[in-house]
């Protein structure tokens, strides 16, 4: 089942929500309270989440957007679910490591090894 | 290239400003890397000036003022409020802080500009970017 907004398209692959964010410049305060309130979406009571998000779309990046996406970990974590982040461009991947949220985010390289990643 | 600039405390406003100038820096020949550094620490700029100097009061206006030239771009951006002192903003990178959603902004300006500085009341910033000339992104790389 796949759903597709202006800002990701969501797939189910063998049991892991795939997101895969379609905005090149995840900057604006709407684009990043739409995304972070669709990927809210994916937490649900009955399920403990497991989410990968593909950046390869993303070009850009914000202290706003970091905050959304350290939000959804939290929630994630406390859902006792798993999130990985993958295919994050160099340039992106040199905020998360200045901000030393590649500590505390599982990243990976590519969506395949993000999904093999996650546990049953 | 010098110039000023009023505008509200609208992001959409300061969104086309940024464009504007991400536009002349490309123009004076700053390549990628700086281009990237330049728009998020513009983009940093603007919304802590907006959110945080103006509270989001639309009566409120940012100054914005910018040289560029072949060698750097400098930019200042004004608020209309009290100012703070930047000193007491925490390092949003130790254990106790990295999960909080909020207050890496003047953490990642730093990071990517040449020169970050307030002036004394605290609600102006002056941002500056030398022209990278090796390619690479980051000034202590």
């Amino acid at each position: 089942m796949a759903q597709e907004n202006a800002k990701m398209k969501i797939a189910q692959v063998d049991g892991v929500t795939v997101v895969v964010l379609a905005d090149q410049k995840i900057l604006d305060e709407v684009s990043i309270a739409k995304i972070g309130n669709d990927l809210g979406k994916l937490i649900t009571p009955d399920g403990k989440p497991k989410i990968v998000v593909n950046f390869e779309n993303v070009t850009n990046m914000s202290s706003s957007a970091l905050g959304m996406l350290i939000t959804l970990h939290k929630r994630v974590r406390e859902a006792g679910g798993q999130l990985r982040l993958s295919n994050i461009q160099p340039t992106i991947s040199e905020v998360f490591k200045i901000t030393r949220l590649d500590e505390i985010f599982q990243i990976c390289r590519d969506q395949n090894e993000a999904i093999a990643s996650i546990g049953s | 290239m010098s110039e000023k600039k009023v505008i509200s405390s609208d992001l959409d406003e300061a969104r086309l400003l940024e464009e504007y100038l991400l536009e002349a820096v490309a123009k004076f020949g700053f390549g990628e890397a700086d281009v990237f550094a330049i728009k998020l620490s513009l983009e940093e700029g603007f919304v802590n000036a907006i959110r945080h100097g103006n509270q989001n009061d639309p009566a409120k206006q940012l100054t914005v003022t910018w040289e560029i030239d072949e060698n750097a771009a400098t930019f200042c951006i004004a608020d209309d409020g009290e100012g703070f002192v930047p000193e007491v903003v925490p390092d949003p990178t130790t254990a106790e802080n990295r999960l909080r959603p909020c207050g890496r902004g003047l953490m990642l300006m730093r990071a990517y500009m040449d020169e970050v500085t307030y002036n004394d009341r605290g609600n102006e910033i002056r941002m500056v970017k030398r022209k990278n000339k090796s390619g690479t992104r980051m000034k202590n790389e």
